[in-house]
């Protein structure tokens, strides 16, 4: 008879995470998800304005080459009483330039709790899930929760016409500004 | 054989909220807790307060007081911790009680089909006829898991107050 090898508990995989603030609202995104962190100012410089009915986070957009992003107000995408944020989160494979007040710190988390089912509507899709960070509980934004399909329909149909702002294109001027991250 | 005959003898957690006292089934209840921090974060879900770190987990606080006596609890004394179902799923959420609970062994009688969705029952104890509550009718879940009679019922309320589809950071 064979005896069996015990399992061992393999080391717990963490993950980078970058924790920052939407008002006093303290949120968490996985640092990997995070392709540049740049100023507000660096941007606004460059964005167009945009209104597309009903999508009152966007207010803005800016073109980088064939691409366009689209600065996405955080406060009011979660429905805090806040000011638009200072810094923007570009987010990797997304089209969303996240505003946001403040970078907390960052660091590494073991356990990402699922969203309880309890909560039952649109922040099932805001969210990837929970953590317990120092005896807080931080909800972990789920990048591509910003901006539904339907929202980036209605934001292309909502786009000027491309030579309207193309001498502002930044593709050339992307490191200029910010950190780029991973 | 009488009608009583037929009862069985259930454990029931009875809890109160406000001046009104409702049973849940025992087996339908994890423990009771001492208040603590309420974590909140922007969601839509109006019945839900925020969150408790409980044991390593993180539970959801569901206020049904709003629901069953129709106003908010302002004090509380305890989170009764409760499993609510979700098809095969079986996840803690924490209610907000006033006052201590109660253990008690009583016959179940069944709700009627006049009754509530989120009545699972009644019991008589001390004198009172007591609704035995049905979590899973009382407290919000993705569509998917609701029995047809409750979706109906929270589509009312939410209809009823839109007001509370905003966020609540």
């Amino acid at each position: 008879m064979r005896a069996v090898a015990p399992i061992k508990a393999g080391p717990l995989r963490s993950e980078q995470i970058i924790l920052f603030r939407i008002g006093e609202q303290l949120f968490a995104l996985s640092s990997s998800s995070v392709q540049e962190v740049r100023s507000a100012d660096s941007l606004s410089g460059r964005a167009y304005e945009i209104n597309a009915p009903g999508i009152d986070k966007v207010r803005q957009f800016v073109r980088r080459g064939p691409n366009t992003l689209f600065l996405v107000s955080g406060a009011a995408h979660f429905g805090l009483s806040a000011p638009d944020g200072i810094l923007v989160f570009v987010l990797r494979n997304t089209r969303t330039a996240l505003l946001v007040d403040s970078i907390e710190r960052m660091t590494a988390i073991t356990r990402l709790q699922a969203l309880p089912l309890s909560f039952c509507h649109e922040e099932r899709q805001w969210y990837r899930g929970l953590t317990a960070l120092d005896q807080t509980v931080v909800p972990v934004v789920r990048p591509e929760g910003f901006l539904s399909d339907h929202e980036l329909m209605m934001l292309d149909a909502a786009l000027p016409l491309p030579e309207v702002s193309s001498q502002e294109t930044e593709a050339q001027e992307d490191t200029d500004f910010g950190a780029e991250l991973n | 054989m009488t009608v009583s005959a037929d009862l069985e003898m259930k454990s029931f957690v009875l809890l109160r909220l406000g001046e009104r006292r409702f049973a849940v089934a025992a087996d339908g209840t994890a423990e009771l807790v001492a208040p603590s921090r309420v974590f909140r974060f922007p969601h839509n879900t109006a019945q839900i307060e925020g969150v408790i770190l409980r044991r390593g987990r993180i539970v959801p606080v569901c206020d049904i007081a709003e629901r069953l006596i129709g106003q908010y609890l302002t004090a509380r004394r305890f989170y009764l911790i409760a499993l609510r179902h979700y098809g095969q799923r079986t996840e803690w959420v924490a209610l907000p009680v006033t006052g201590e609970c109660e253990l008690i062994n009583a016959e179940l009688m069944p709700a009627s089909a006049s009754d509530e969705p989120h009545v699972a029952g009644w019991l008589s104890h001390g004198g009172d006829v007591i609704e035995v509550l049905n979590l899973d009718a009382l407290t919000p879940g993705p569509n998917e898991f609701m029995p047809n009679q409750g979706l109906q019922n929270q589509l009312r309320a939410r209809g009823a107050r839109p007001g509370e589809t905003q966020a609540r950071p």
